[in-house]
């Protein structure tokens, strides 16, 4: 039987971005949090001498284990979904801080069309440019409404960066300078330049001097250790939950941790959400956590899995197009749509041991404010970029395609090019399509008895066509470059059935109309009025990096909460 | 308590831990004709660091670390350290996956939560999937090289006739390839699993940090002119040379 614990003000489950921001933001002003938190508690001290590829990277420290659950894949709805078992098939951060922890640091802006790319779509190219099966929609705000947001986030954050010569608009610089330029960068830029685009290094959260922010939180100057991405920051310098938002939100007295807790449900009645049903996983014991306001600020799969157990919002139906939870799965193939290309040097050698998560260059010449595509066969664009997260031993060994991957040939090529290869990336958006989508799993089950979530996922001809067009365009820079030997990835034929790297999107997409969205540009559900639901679940497409846009539409879901809390709670947007 | 004194130490020996009056004591014991297997595994480990098969008079020397935790059947332990031999092969650039310690790696971490498949979903159905290399297995990864192990053995048994680590370079190379292609068939899994898993927990044991078992003396590190574990490079990260330096592992960087 649930134990009924005493009212507070907020509740939020998560302690990643998505959670973290409103927790710090709403102890500021006075209300109590409380954080639910399904995984362990972790302080910058657990990520001192954390430089154990085997552990971090391989054996996925920082990642959900699949005790408790996993998610089930298939690529059409005609077919049988298996579960993927292990943390090598499907991954998502846990612990304080959860896949904000583990990030890279790449903290692009996205661009003004992604904002709203069904109508500048139809405004350039007609209604007939977009295909019959992609859901496209438009956010239901516009970028220069949320500028203000990533204006925040960044300042939080302490952002590292330079300004794009071809970017949206800034109200102000970056907090801090770009990282450093390394001769593989300069190489970058200077092909790039050669074919026409604009390059600059990457925007960054490995920050390239110490910095405060505004709420006097102390990030640390990155040391270039290459221990980043899929690690906590040995220095406390990379800007994540833990350094930032969570301390802060301890420093009011406002804020109550709780980890090891598993949030189950949201409890709701009559259009209002009253608690969330959670369990303490070292007891079994169930607590139910009553509060004026819920938010779901988890991962998009635990987010999309968490609306669906608690029967909020139609679940959506592929067939008829109806519906909105599950809604416009994106981002689960990460090789499509894409197209990268790495070259082979015998002449250079590069310190390839060293780097940092967002140590790079990069353009946005083919991104979708500046492509054209009146004359190409799919919308949207992406950015480009070669990163230098500094490659560990285990993971690194490219080789020619005509190399074995075992045996003695591998090993002399694998030594042999360790230091001699750069690769270049083009990672466009990914648009929701008819038959990419959520639900529940009507077989297997997780520890609690409830069904896993069900995705179903596949190439689409827009996918493919985009990712065509990256190969050619990445194949020319790396040429450009140099290179001796000059390799390209493959379109995949559909979804490889695997997840990771925080890229999935989808499943609680915002919007302006509540029949084609669950929540507004508030991030607030269009049914039940005091639950927020925050994170990459929201963005009706996947775009490039999406970690800053989360983080943006976090302050700005917080400003909602805090409406709410002083006037009482109602829909903060008039449904179209 | 069953009456052992049959296995006991011969009257008059002292007790004596060392690897080589063990062996001569037990040839004593038995009158020499236990011989063939159980001798042989004494005797002839090559898996083993040099220095911990000598008595060592410097504690520093032996590896008590080269001690199987998972595998019972020295049997094996065998057809697993000649099958990552192939897989990374000793060469001019250094030692290959037995001179790195890969076989006592995978032997850890078989015997640990990896092997044991503790952080996976394990429920039912396993179904079989075309086409995707996808782990679809009740067995442990553990159970998974058991069963591989001995079908490298068994196979290598009906095509040669022989034991798979006594086979040529080239027949070892072409049951490993069947293998990976899934044309050898196990029974609960894919082959091309235990393939995937054996390839890659081999690299692991090579690169890995030493604290693992493999990666010995760093001359994984060493051979890929990988510094190991550095805390900053914000000196050298925009040298446009090529930074040569002597690795570091987490045992000298740790608190």
């Amino acid at each position: 039987m649930a134990k009924k614990l005493d009212k507070v003000d907020v509740v939020v489950v998560g302690t990643g971005w998505a959670s973290g921001i409103p927790a710090a933001e709403l102890t500021k002003a006075g209300y109590k949090v409380v954080a639910l938190e399904r995984g362990k508690d972790r302080d910058v001290t657990d990520y001192i001498g954390a430089k154990d590829a085997l552990r971090y990277d391989k054996r996925h420290e920082m990642m959900e284990d699949h005790i408790v659950q996993t998610i089930t894949a298939r690529n059409s709805a005609d077919q049988e979904a298996f579960p993927l078992r292990t943390q090598e098939e499907n991954f998502e951060g846990n612990n304080v801080g959860g896949s904000s922890s583990h990030w890279s640091g790449v903290t692009h802006r996205p661009t003004e069309f992604d904002f709203e790319a069904r109508s500048k779509t139809i405004e350039k190219h007609g209604e007939g440019k977009i295909p019959k099966d992609m859901n496209l929609q438009d956010w239901g705000i516009t970028y220069d409404e949320m500028e203000k947001y990533y204006d925040q986030f960044e300042k939080m954050a302490g952002t590292s960066g330079e300004e794009d010569p071809v970017g949206v608009k800034r109200s102000s610089p970056y907090p801090t300078p770009p990282m450093k330029e390394t001769p593989p960068i300069t190489l970058f830029k200077k092909a790039a330049k050669n074919l026409g685009y604009h390059p600059f290094q990457i925007p960054s959260a490995n920050l390239s001097e110490r910095y405060e922010n505004p709420d006097g939180e102390t990030i640390n100057q990155c040391q270039y250790c290459s221990f980043c991405m899929m690690y906590g920051c040995d220095f406390g310098a990379k800007s994540d939950p833990v350094v930032t938002v969570i301390p802060t939100a301890q420093k009011t007295g406002n804020f109550d941790l709780r980890t090891e807790s598993y949030a189950r449900r949201v409890i709701h009645e009559n259009g209002k959400a009253t608690g969330v049903l959670y369990v303490d996983t070292r007891t079994g014991q169930e607590y139910i956590q009553p509060a004026d306001i819920i938010v779901l600020g988890a991962y998009t799969l635990s987010n999309t899995k968490l609306m669906l157990l608690s029967e909020i919002g139609k679940p959506y139906d592929p067939k008829t197009r109806t519906g909105v939870i599950g809604k416009n799965a994106a981002g689960f193939e990460l090789s499509t749509p894409g197209g990268s290309a790495r070259g082979y040097f015998e002449d250079k050698k590069f310190n390839l041991a060293m780097g940092a998560g967002a140590l790079g260059g990069t353009f946005s010449d083919l991104d979708s404010d500046n492509l054209d595509t009146s004359d190409l066969d799919f919308i949207g664009g992406g950015i480009v970029e070669l990163r230098l997260r500094g490659e560990d031993p285990i993971g690194y060994n490219n080789v020619p395609s005509d190399v074995p991957s075992w045996g003695k040939e591998f090993k002399e090529k694998s030594l042999h090019y360790s230091n001699r290869n750069l690769g270049v990336g083009f990672s466009p958006s990914t648009y929701g399509w008819r038959t990419n989508y959520m639900d529940l799993d009507p077989t297997y089950k997780d520890s609690f008895n409830d069904p896993l979530l069900r995705v179903t996922y596949d190439i689409s001809e827009q996918d493919k066509k985009t990712t065509e067009f990256g190969i050619k365009k990445m194949k020319e820079l790396m040429e450009e470059m140099g290179a001796d030997i000059v390799e390209t990835s493959s379109v995949a034929e559909t979804w490889g059935h695997k997840h990771g790297y925080g890229e999935a999107a989808g499943g609680v997409i915002m919007g302006e109309d509540p029949e084609t969205s669950a929540v507004n540009n508030y991030c607030q559900s269009w049914e039940v009025d005091n639950l927020f639901v925050i994170g990459a679940s929201a963005l009706p497409h996947k775009i490039p990096q999406q970690t800053a846009t989360i983080g943006a539409f976090a302050y700005r879901a917080a400003e909602g909460m805090k409406e709410i809390l002083e006037n009482g709670a109602k829909l903060l947007v008039d449904a179209k | 308590m069953v009456d052992n004194k049959n296995n006991s130490t011969p009257a008059g020996e002292e007790h004596d831990p060392s690897r080589r009056k063990f062996i001569k004591n037990t040839g004593i014991a038995t009158g020499g004709v236990i011989g063939g297997t159980i001798l042989g595994a004494l005797i002839g480990n090559p898996f083993k660091s040099e220095e911990s098969s000598s008595t060592g008079d410097s504690k520093d020397d032996v590896h008590f670390s080269e001690t199987r935790m998972f595998f019972s059947r020295f049997e094996d332990f065998k057809v697993l350290s000649e099958a990552t031999e192939r897989i990374y092969p000793e060469d001019d650039n250094g030692p290959g996956a037995i001179g790195l310690g890969v076989p006592y790696f995978i032997d850890k971490q078989l015997a640990g939560a990896y092997g044991s498949n503790k952080n996976d979903y394990m429920k039912g159905p396993a179904q079989k999937v075309e086409g995707v290399n996808t782990y679809q297995t009740l067995m442990t990864r553990g159970d998974v090289f058991i069963e591989g192990l001995r079908k490298m053995n068994a196979e290598s048994q009906k095509r040669h006739d022989a034991k798979f680590y006594d086979l040529e370079a080239d027949q070892k190379d072409e049951v490993l390839q069947d293998l990976s292609e899934g044309k050898i068939k196990l029974v609960g899994v894919e082959a091309t699993t235990f393939f995937k898993l054996l390839r890659d927990m081999t690299i692991e044991g090579a690169y890995a940090d030493p604290l693992y078992g493999g990666n010995k003396n760093m001359e994984g590190w060493k051979m890929k002119e990988h510094p190991g574990i550095r805390a900053s490079y914000m000196d050298l990260i925009d040298s446009e040379d090529f930074e040569k330096l002597d690795p570091i592992s987490l045992r000298d960087y740790q608190q």
